[in-house]
């Protein structure tokens, strides 16, 4: 086996027992995205001397005797969250030439904790989007089928790590942008609870549902990188206490011969409707029988604002974008267009140039929805029916421990099929906006593949989602469903 | 939905976006279709219920209110695409 084609799980036992170092884990990564990124265009920035610094020193302190889960892995980091001395786009022409002054709080805790930052992951143009096609970098590739999209917006962490160019890497998901591409490449993303990890040094694009979390490989990993990267941030005022994360569940799950014994976990109807691809319910039945067989409950249940996801994401998302993207003005960084002649003309004119369609169509749609006479038409009544979307899922937590539905309704389509249309890719959301939304932890695991338009079968994820801050449960239960 | 040609060109002063008119046009049509999608929210009853504008489960984060310096080289870094003078940013005219 390749080093780098280990779990991080793998690569630590290996390290602690001095059957490798870092530096000889970092060169295979590297070796590995030297070979393969032509073709996926997976990373937008490599920092190889870098990575090769940070991994004799993390070798210095093994030797030393250090022990640290992530002491000495190497991973990539989604463009989208500022890494110190190190180019930061967010995959957008505004920022080209941007070098991030400082690193995101998850950076540096996990720059402290000895882990090797290889480079930088492609992404949909400030996340907007469900497939990286909207990165002005070009898309990523999905690695089971380079005329497919690797899903977005985390496309880039999501191929990355399918093709074993590092053993896990970070992402950002918003409205499902680390669970649709972990769906498609067939590795495992979750998005934790609102206010689980802090959110400083992340480019901000929604700030309500912004969530930055891990995809990896296999649920424990992510469950490792979870730890190392959560926790209350002075500098995220949003970030939960640790009096709120302290949750324990009624579920009891001990008994060796049906471990998930107690378990209730829920199927909501209007995830399985009937114009459901076949194969994708019988996937997503498959892991059912593996719950049932291990004890767990399983109870049909129902979330009937779950059609109106879409629409709310899609009148919030674009309101907050419209204002988080207004500090782009061409003056402290960014692209400049010198040739206007006042700061007005100055200000169209760089961000008319910098901006691309998406990033622009959702400043404008913002910018529409939240103007004088239109605000409580679109914006006051999305925040309503927030509302009610969230009550639904409060409802059903009251009857079951965990929801179970497909991550996506299909999987990954061709490159450019969708392009031309953003209402059919903003629909690309429909079973990741829920949890964004209320603020839930939610995970996707690979659930076997599954034939897509145009002939081939590609991956396709089953997404847990649990109440806020029940991380823990919902890897237990991932963990043992992956595991058999 | 229609939308005016006029609207856009208006959003776009707004956005501070510059737009050429075959960008105008297309959005003019994208953002109608969009818009239109988005009204189903109309045959939702939301007379009695309240809004919700952030998920975090906190009010009010309170902290000292402290200068705190920052790091030398990271103001540094922050700043040197921008064109200064004196220590101040420099921008373009703002009035004719």
């Amino acid at each position: 086996m390749n080093l780098n084609e280990l779990t991080i799980q793998e690569a630590r036992l290996m390290l602690d027992e001095g059957k490798t170092s870092a530096l000889e884990i970092t060169e295979a990564c590297l070796k590995q995205i030297e070979a393969l990124n032509g073709d996926l265009n997976a990373c937008l920035t490599v920092c190889a001397e870098l990575a090769r610094a940070e991994a004799k020193m993390a070798d210095a302190r093994l030797k030393q005797g250090e022990k640290g889960i992530l002491l000495g892995i190497p991973y990539l980091c989604k463009d989208i969250l500022m890494t110190k001395g190190v180019r930061t786009t967010a995959a957008s022409k505004i920022l080209e030439n941007y070098i991030a002054p400082y690193d995101a709080t998850v950076v540096r805790k996990l720059k402290e904790a000895g882990a090797v930052l290889l480079g930088k992951t492609n992404l949909d143009e400030f996340a907007h989007g469900a497939s990286t096609e909207n990165s002005a970098y070009g898309p990523t590739k999905n690695p089971y089928d380079l005329k497919r999209v690797a899903g977005g917006s985390s496309g880039g962490s999501a191929a990355a790590v399918a093709s074993n160019m590092c053993l896990f890497a970070l992402a950002s998901d918003t409205g499902g942008s680390i669970r649709q591409p972990a769906s498609f490449c067939g590795v495992v993303g979750l998005k934790p609870s609102y206010g689980k990890v802090s959110r400083f040094g992340l480019l901000s694009m929604t700030s309500s549902t912004d969530c930055v979390g891990p995809i990896t490989k296999t649920v424990f990993d992510a469950e490792l990188v979870l730890d190392a990267i959560s926790g209350r941030d002075e500098l995220d005022a949003t970030t939960a206490t640790a009096e709120m994360t302290n949750v324990s569940s009624n579920a009891v799950l001990s008994s060796a011969v049906k471990p998930l014994a107690g378990l209730k976990v829920g199927l909501p109807e209007e995830y399985f409707l009937k114009d459901l691809n076949p194969e994708v319910r019988d996937r997503i039945m498959a892991i059912v029988d593996k719950l049932k067989l291990a004890g767990a409950e399983i109870k049909n249940v129902s979330l009937p604002y779950t059609k109106y996801g879409i629409p709310v994401y899609y009148i919030i998302t674009p309101s907050e974008v419209s204002s988080n993207l207004a500090r782009f003005d061409g003056i402290a960084w960014g692209l400049k267009k010198e040739e206007a002649i006042n700061l007005q003309e100055f200000y169209k004119k760089s961000r008319g140039a910098g901006f691309g369609a998406e990033a622009k169509r959702r400043i404008m749609l913002g910018t529409y929805v939240l103007s004088a006479g239109y605000y409580d038409a679109y914006y006051k009544k999305a925040q309503t029916v927030r509302t009610l979307i969230i009550e639904d899922f409060n409802k059903v937590f009251k009857e079951v421990d965990l929801l179970l539905t497909p991550t996506s309704p299909h999987g990954a389509f061709k490159i450019g099929d969708q392009s031309n249309d953003p209402l059919a890719m903003y629909l690309e959301d429909i079973f990741v906006t829920g949890a964004s939304l209320s603020g839930l932890p939610a995970i996707s695991i690979p659930a076997g593949v599954v034939t897509v338009a145009g002939g081939g079968k590609m991956p396709l994820g089953a997404q847990f989602i649990a109440p806020r801050f029940y991380e823990s449960l919902m890897l237990k239960v991932a963990k043992l469903i992956s595991k058999n | 939905m229609n939308i005016s040609k006029e609207e856009i060109q208006h959003l776009a002063e707004l956005s501070r976006l510059d737009l050429s008119a075959d960008e105008i046009e297309k959005y003019r049509v994208e953002l109608g279709s969009i818009l239109d999608y988005v009204k189903m929210l109309d045959e939702v009853k939301t007379d009695k219920v309240a809004l919700t504008a952030q998920v975090s489960g906190l009010m009010d984060v309170f902290r000292e209110d402290k200068v705190k310096d920052w790091n030398k080289t990271e103001v540094e870094l922050a700043l040197n695409q921008a064109e200064r003078e004196k220590g101040n940013i420099k921008v373009k005219r703002v009035l004719q």
